[in-house]
């Protein structure tokens, strides 16, 4: 047996660790969308859990997973549909709104996919080795020898640190959430973009749970994404809504949940408990920094999160 | 040249009449259940009969009464947790922590500080072992938030899950019954820190808590300082400066207690129901106590009659699968609605929308 | 026109803004009363006037915040009608106002493409960068393109709104109290940033109270009085002391009125206070006073010398750097707000709605809230419900504060009832120690003398009271004494019978009290009432 130290051990963990967390950055980079256009959507549990079903349900239908993919990235826009409408349009609570779609989220989809449990799916996404780079000794067999949607993953997160911080739409998004007045002076169209993103977060979120549906435990069963939805929205604070710095810390979270089970078979006695209550630890710590004056204005939440807009109160 | 142009305006209204917002209520909850019976519809099943056999499953008869009553207790407890922090604007999501902290604590009095003592000093015991442990598990946000300005809605949340882990953690490890098979879970609790309950019912103690401390809410909010100084703290932290108050240290102390009404649920459910700890003590109660709370405009009287409701969906729902064998998930499904259409309701309760019909002069700008 | 004041020839530059008899009321007020102004290219023109006297009002109505009532505006030779800020922003107007419309954590450039359409999906970073250069080497607007916004000082950030009006392609500028938030150094490099515009072809129109920073920065000035325009003149025409008699009318000192003469105990000593600012600057420096029994000290001062932090540290909400504050001869320097509200320090503070009030609970509990803590009102920590209810309708009675029930939410009554109520609540007990902050700051005309006579009152029942107002009438007519605050410290403390409105308004503009008091000396004092 290889010591907890040894290479092969490391790199056990690591490959194990960015497929468990890929679903999670899937979710955050939703979630940080959302958040960066000022709305906190707690719903991320139950729309990844309609992902996850819909995923299924659409795979089983046409017998291709990536029209299961694109199922689940349409529940979840539809779940978050009704999270904007209700406080970008209305002006509700966001916090009990995001509550209520996780609910939501949680009981439609177990009563929705209660005949779907446990049936096998036609197709699902296995790991590909991709030529060459996958050869590469101890990297390649973490990196480049995961499933499609992993790979998915390693393109979509720098394009949207790339959207988030080096475009003008980009710069609109981050202006809404930080200075929603000063952004509607300048003509930037507040609510309609708060909108738009909440509910493209929808469907990263969706995307997630499909993740887990379609390539991590394929198949439905009610529940299955086991609070990945609120360790994404942790991972959300922990990053510093920056989406690389979301990679690092869902790999980060992955890890925790992987390795606890590479270290059981390794003898090392840390209970799991422990390992799994570090996330939620971190993201603590992480926001009580994040929440001092100077530390705000770097990594901090977008000024203007959680607060509806209306320009007459403005 | 005169061109009409409509304008949508908002205009806040300060104080919605009881009979506007009484109207929302029962309309998203008509709303709620109108469109769960055309899910379940499409699922083939018919609204009317899952209804009724939820109705039945709930209060069709002595025991089916007696379960609603039971699982009202842990909603009373909770929602009430929940709607004292929410009227001083503390966003307090982490009702599910504390009150798994208050099992925690009293199942540890129950077990091996006064496994002996006889049920006159070991209930009591129990009751402020319940009560401590979740108010320290509302006090550490309450701290971080009075100190450090972080956000209570995360950290709460966070501590949920850190207080549900922990809790697993003891099921499986040091406080682990040795005589249980494979089952995770400490020993059974000594005879007398069960709560007594209702003849053979397993109605139990904890409802009178819950209604006592409902009543006791109810007087302090309205005639103490103390609830005084959380409505003003509530609407305006400036004002309330000004007029002398610590606000700081009000936002430790209701969240302190917050987390002790949660305390006291949880105790409620490990000396009543269960008589052990498990790694599973609430379906959620925490979470559903928010719906609770703002379903009662926060008020702790129609709190008791909210839970009420919301206990009948849940016991009725769990009773779908051996009455027509369908999945409980009616019930949370149900309550999501039912919050979501209140949220939107609301919308006419906050808000008076004026369409205005605005006269423009297009002018002719070369001329 | 007033007489003494030569009218100024127009200069040949195209005219950039033409108002031509704009008229606009609020309500029954009347903001600005057949305005007729230019403003032409290539020219700083200053508009000065006092607290009320409608320039803000005017010119809003020339960025598009208002519509005039009656009157034409032109803009560039064509009549224009400006449905909202855009319309003009599009005409090339741009308005830098006091609270600034930018984001915090973004750098200098990124703020200046926020709203910019596309060019492109990437940011264009580098080209603002090298604008902001540009317009910083061009007009001495210096400011480091990628610097973040929460870096910079406020001088700084104003040069930036500046810079981004100028990126829009604004060519009218309009800057409201410009120099009201800058150090002195800023002060002198926004005036040269001014007349460098001026002289690439730009209009400015530049809003201010300081007389001698206009008389630096000008081409022509334009005098409003009391919603009309009282002249057009040049620097040259006129010095400080002239500006400041057509800013205030030729009014003499008021006469004196038959009061009781204060006692002879100090009832509120401030030693050499220091206060700083939610800025980290020292806004209240040095300041030193004292207020007798029986006395109304008024505190006059342009806005933004300190007031507010003053009024906050002596109640107690804010921290003092340094100092000492005694009441009645107890010290209570540092003592929590509570601590010093039952020391007999009452606080009628500055803004109503965001301080003094919960706006979204009922009248009662608002009317309590200043007595909760005692009896009759609470015993022990329980409310005596009926007690307070009695408390607050005798409140609402004995100063008619028109609301519908004493349930009814706060925010539904008018601002003249709110303050009212705060005054009300305040003032009862008899307290020892007054401070009075704006106290009839947008109120109608019969609340306002309903609260001048309770001061009155009160003063006459031996309280001390501290009245820090923008309205110089209002401080003539109350106050026995009158201090005036400048760059937190009070430079000079005269008597009422001595305190003209032109005595006052140099003063406030800094002008050292020597000097004020040679000029006036110069000139005989008529002892008639002037009409205005």
């Amino acid at each position: 047996m290889d010591s907890v130290w040894s290479i092969n051990f490391l790199v056990a963990v690591l490959a194990a660790a960015i497929p468990a967390g890929t679903a999670i950055l899937f979710a955050c980079l939703g979630e940080l969308l959302s958040e960066r256009s000022g709305v906190l959507n707690l719903g991320v549990e139950g729309m990844m859990l309609m992902g996850a079903l819909a995923g299924v349900a659409f795979t089983i239908w046409s017998g291709n997973a990536w029209v299961g993919i694109l199922g689940a990235i349409l529940a979840g826009a539809a779940m978050a549909s009704l999270h904007a409408v209700v406080t970008v349009g209305l002006r509700a609570n966001q916090v009990v709104s995001g509550l209520a779609l996780t609910l939501l989220g949680t009981g439609l989809s177990a009563f929705l996919g209660r005949n779907l449990v446990g049936k096998p799916l036609p197709d699902k996404f296995g790991d590909i080795s991709i030529p060459i780079l996958g050869d590469i000794p101890k990297i390649g067999e973490i990196l480049f020898q995961q499933s499609a949607l992993v790979y998915l993953s390693f393109v979509v997160a720098p394009i949207m640190w790339w959207f988030v911080f080096r475009t003008q739409a980009g710069l609109h998004l981050r202006s809404i959430g930080e200075n929603p007045a000063a952004a509607d002076a300048m003509g930037v169209p507040v609510n309609w973009l708060r909108f738009l993103y909440v509910i493209i977060g929808g469907g990263f979120a969706g995307l997630g749970g499909a993740v887990i549906s379609l390539s991590t435990n394929p198949g439905w069963t009610e529940g299955m994404t086991a609070g990945r939805g609120w360790i994404a929205v942790a991972l959300v604070i922990f990053a510093g809504w920056n989406p690389l710095w979301a990679v690092g810390g869902a790999y980060l979270f992955g890890g925790v949940q992987a390795g606890q089970f590479q270290l059981q078979t390794v003898g090392v006695g840390i209970s799991p408990f422990f390992l799994n209550m570090l996330p939620y630890l971190f993201t603590i710590l992480v926001l009580v920094i994040a929440s001092g004056d100077q530390a705000r204005k770097r990594i901090g939440a977008p000024a203007a999160l959680g607060r509806p807009f209306i320009r007459e109160e403005r | 040249m005169t061109i009409s142009r409509y304008q949508i305006r908002l205009e806040r209204i300060h104080h919605a009449s009881p009979a506007r917002w009484t109207a929302v209520t029962v309309g998203s909850i008509l709303l709620a259940l109108i469109t769960c019976g055309i899910v379940l519809l499409i699922s083939g099943e018919n609204p009317l009969t899952v209804y009724r056999a939820m109705l039945d499953g709930a209060l069709g008869d002595k025991y089916a009464f007696s379960e609603t009553l039971v699982k009202m207790t842990p909603l009373l407890l909770t929602g009430l947790a929940v709607a004292i922090a929410f009227r001083m604007q503390l966003w307090n999501i982490g009702a599910e922590g504390q009150l798994y902290l208050g099992a925690v604590a009293a199942s540890g009095v129950a077990l091996f500080v006064l496994p002996d003592a006889s049920s006159w000093v070991l209930i009591p015991a129990m009751l402020i072992a319940g009560a401590i442990g979740g108010a320290l598990w509302g006090a550490v946000p309450g701290v971080l938030r009075a100190k450090f300005n972080a956000n209570e809605t995360i950290t709460t949340l966070m501590l949920n899950y850190v207080a549900i882990l922990f809790t697993q953690y003891l099921v499986h490890g040091p406080w682990r019954d040795p005589q249980a098979f494979g089952f995770p879970g400490t020993a059974p609790f000594p005879d007398a820190a069960a709560l007594p309950h209702y003849q053979t019912y397993r109605v139990h103690l904890g409802l009178v808590f819950g209604l006592v401390a409902a009543v006791m809410l109810m007087v302090v909010l309205r005639r103490t300082r103390f609830g005084y100084e959380i409505d003003v703290i509530g609407d305006n932290p400036r004002a309330a400066r000004y007029a002398g108050m610590r606000t700081t240290r009000m936002i430790i102390i209701v969240l302190a207690i917050s987390g002790a009404l949660a305390g006291i649920a949880g105790m409620s459910e490990v000396a009543g129901i269960g008589h052990s700890l498990q790694r599973s003590i609430s379906p959620g109660y925490g979470y559903t106590a928010i719906i609770v709370a703002w379903l009662a405009r926060l008020n702790p009287i129609a709190i008791i009659a909210v839970s009420f409701l919301m206990s009948v969906i849940l016991v009725g729902s769990d009773q779908l699968q051996t009455a027509i064998g369908l999945p409980g998930s009616v019930g949370p499904m149900l309550q999501g609605a039912i919050l979501f259409f209140l949220l939107a309701g609301e919308f006419l309760t906050n808000f008076r929308v004026h369409i205005q019909r605005v006269a423009v002069e297009a002018e002719l700008v070369h001329g | 026109m007033i007489e003494g004041a030569a009218a100024v020839e127009s200069p040949r530059n195209p005219v950039a803004i033409e108002l031509t008899d704009v008229t606009k009321r609020f309500g029954p007020v009347v903001a600005n009363q057949d305005i007729t102004f230019d403003a032409r290219y290539g020219e700083v023109h200053a508009l000065i006037g006092e607290n009320g006297a409608g320039k803000s009002t005017l010119m809003s109505i020339v960025a598009g915040l208002y519509r005039p009532d009656s009157g034409r505006l032109r803009i560039n030779g064509q009549q224009v009608h400006f449905k909202s800020p855009r319309d003009a922003i599009e005409r090339g107007i741009g308005m830098v106002y006091q609270h600034f419309m930018l984001v915090e954590t973004m750098t200098v450039a990124e703020n200046l493409l926020i709203g910019m359409p596309q060019q492109g999906v990437s940011l264009k970073t580098d080209a603002a960068a090298a604008a902001v250069r540009n317009l910083s080497s061009r007009f001495g607007l210096d400011v480091d393109p990628d610097a973040y916004i929460w870096q910079l000082s406020v001088g700084e950030q104003q040069r930036v709104e500046i810079i981004r009006l100028l990126f829009r392609g604004a060519k009218i500028l309009v800057l409201d109290e410009p120099t009201a938030v800058l150090t002195p150094a800023e002060a002198a490099g926004l005036i040269k940033t001014a007349r460098a515009m001026a002289a690439e072809g730009y209009c400015v129109i530049f809003i201010s109270h300081k007389l001698d920073e206009v008389l630096r920065v000008a081409d022509r000035i334009t005098v409003l009085r009391r919603g009309q325009t009282v002249g057009t003149v040049a620097p040259g025409q006129v010095d400080r002391r002239s500006l400041a008699r057509m800013m205030v009318g030729r009014e003499m000192a008021a006469p004196p009125v038959d009061r009781p003469a204060p006692g002879t105990e100090t009832a509120l000593a401030v030693r050499n206070l220091c206060v700083i600012s939610d800025r980290g600057l020292h806004v209240v420096n040095d300041l030193s006073l004292e207020v007798r029994n029986g006395e109304i000290f008024g505190i006059a001062g342009v806005a933004g010398n300190g007031q507010r932090e003053f009024a906050e540290a002596v109640t107690g909400l804010r921290s003092i750097v340094s100092g000492e504050i005694e009441v009645s001869g107890r010290d209570l320097t540092g003592s929590s707000a509570a601590a010093i509200a039952a020391a007999g320090v009452a606080h009628i503070p500055e803004d109503r709605l965001a301080t003094g009030l919960a706006g979204g609970i009922d009248v009662e509990t608002n009317a309590t809230l200043r007595h909760y803590r005692n009896a009759p009102l609470s015993k022990g920590p329980v409310l005596m419900r009926k007690a307070m209810g009695a408390f607050a309708d005798r409140l609402i009675a004995e100063h008619d504060v028109k609301t519908p029930s004493r349930r009814a939410r706060v925010r539904q009554l008018s601002g003249g009832n709110q303050q009212k109520l705060i005054i009300a609540r305040e003032l009862a007990g008899c307290p020892a120690v007054i401070i009075a902050s704006s106290p009839t700051r947008g109120v109608d005309i019969g609340a306002t003398e309903a609260i001048h006579h309770l001061l009155r009152s009160h003063r006459d029942r031996g309280a001390a009271i501290v009245l820090i107002s923008e309205d110089l009438d209002e401080l003539r007519s109350l106050s026995d004494r009158i201090g005036v605050l400048v760059r937190g410290r009070i430079i000079d403390t005269i008597p009422v019978e001595q305190a003209s409105n032109e005595r006052l308004s140099m003063l406030m503009a800094g002008i050292g009290p020597d000097y004020v008091a040679a000029s006036l000396h110069a000139a005989p004092v008529e002892s008639i009432a002037v009409d205005d």
